[in-house]
């Protein structure tokens, strides 16, 4: 335990740091909403900050910086299916299966079609 | 007869089985609020309008403020446990529980000024996913509150009889609670900035 100690002593500088860091970034993206962006830029730099705020946490509160291969395999599956599920609202945007065609060309015919009833 | 594996690690693994088993768990967490973020993408992509300014940015980031604070103190209550600073621990444990009371205390304000003028989840898609999104969030943090009072009461006796394995349970619940903070760094843009 008393290499662990050490290691330890130094670990809460870092801490403390990574804290400071955490409440700093908060202050940067509630300044940042002042500005009045536009709405894509500010969801990209809003999601931009959460993503290093995150990787922070994760590297040095949950000590991702230094583990085990199994803890990292088991992440690394954890992300592939994230990905796929989030994807999926990408997918359901993208899909036109079952919609109606609203295109120029549908509406000259639907119009054609009334004028030939008539 | 003891679990095997709770403080010496796994030959195979290279690990003990409550640090596999946390991380496991912590994986399938990911894939819970995960399904909800996407359910919020779809929802708020399909929506025509989607409101702004609902939500108190003030409040937001004060608890956010809170549970990066929390992160903080548990990370130290574990650091404290490695030093064999026993009652430093206590200070950052019980620190830790009180900022988790003061965030559910902030949050019964947001939602009992949202619920006295009828704005319950039944109001709008974009209320019901942010009832939806923080209560479930808010669960979680109840769930870390119980742990800690539970180490900070009746499971603090585990210290004296095996330390190794006490040190091991803080740590466990400290990867739990810092993914709690995790989500939360990522609800407070999306549902009350953008």
């Amino acid at each position: 335990m008393h290499v662990d100690a050490e290691a330890v002593r130094k670990s809460v500088r870092t801490y403390m740091m990574i804290g400071a860091a955490l409440l700093v970034f908060t202050g940067i993206t509630v300044a940042a909403n002042l500005l009045h962006l536009p709405v894509p830029a500010a969801i990209t730099l809003a999601l931009i900050i959460a993503s290093i705020k995150a990787s922070m946490v994760a590297a040095v509160f949950m000590h991702l910086n230094h583990e085990k291969q199994w803890i990292y395999g088991s992440l690394i599956l954890t992300v592939v299916f994230f990905i796929v599920l989030m994807s999926v609202p990408f997918f359901t945007i993208t899909d036109t299966f079952g919609t109606h065609v609203t295109g120029p060309a549908a509406g000259h015919e639907a119009a054609a079609g009334e004028h030939a009833g008539h | 007869m003891n679990i095997p594996y709770t403080v010496e690690t796994r030959p195979d693994t290279g690990l003990n089985n409550g640090k596999l088993g946390i991380w496991l768990f912590l994986a399938s967490e990911v894939m819970l609020f995960g399904a909800l973020f996407s359910t919020y993408i779809i929802l708020r992509t399909s929506a025509p309008v989607w409101p702004h300014g609902e939500l108190s940015i003030p409040l937001g980031a004060v608890n956010t403020v809170i549970l990066i604070s929390s992160s903080v103190t548990m990370v130290m209550a574990w650091a404290s446990l490695k030093l064999n600073d026993w009652a430093k621990h206590r200070l950052y444990l019980i620190g830790t529980f009180l900022l988790s009371a003061f965030f559910l205390v902030n949050k019964y304000f947001e939602y009992s000024e949202h619920l006295t003028h009828g704005e319950g989840p039944w109001h709008s898609t974009f209320l019901a996913i942010y009832f939806t999104l923080t209560g479930l969030h808010g669960l979680h943090i109840i769930g870390g509150m119980v742990v800690m009072a539970y180490f900070i009461g009746p499971g603090a006796a585990l210290w004296k009889r095996n330390p190794e394995q006490f040190v091991n349970r803080i740590e466990f619940t400290g990867l739990y609670w810092h993914f709690v903070d995790l989500v939360w760094i990522f609800l407070f843009p999306v549902l009350y900035l953008l």
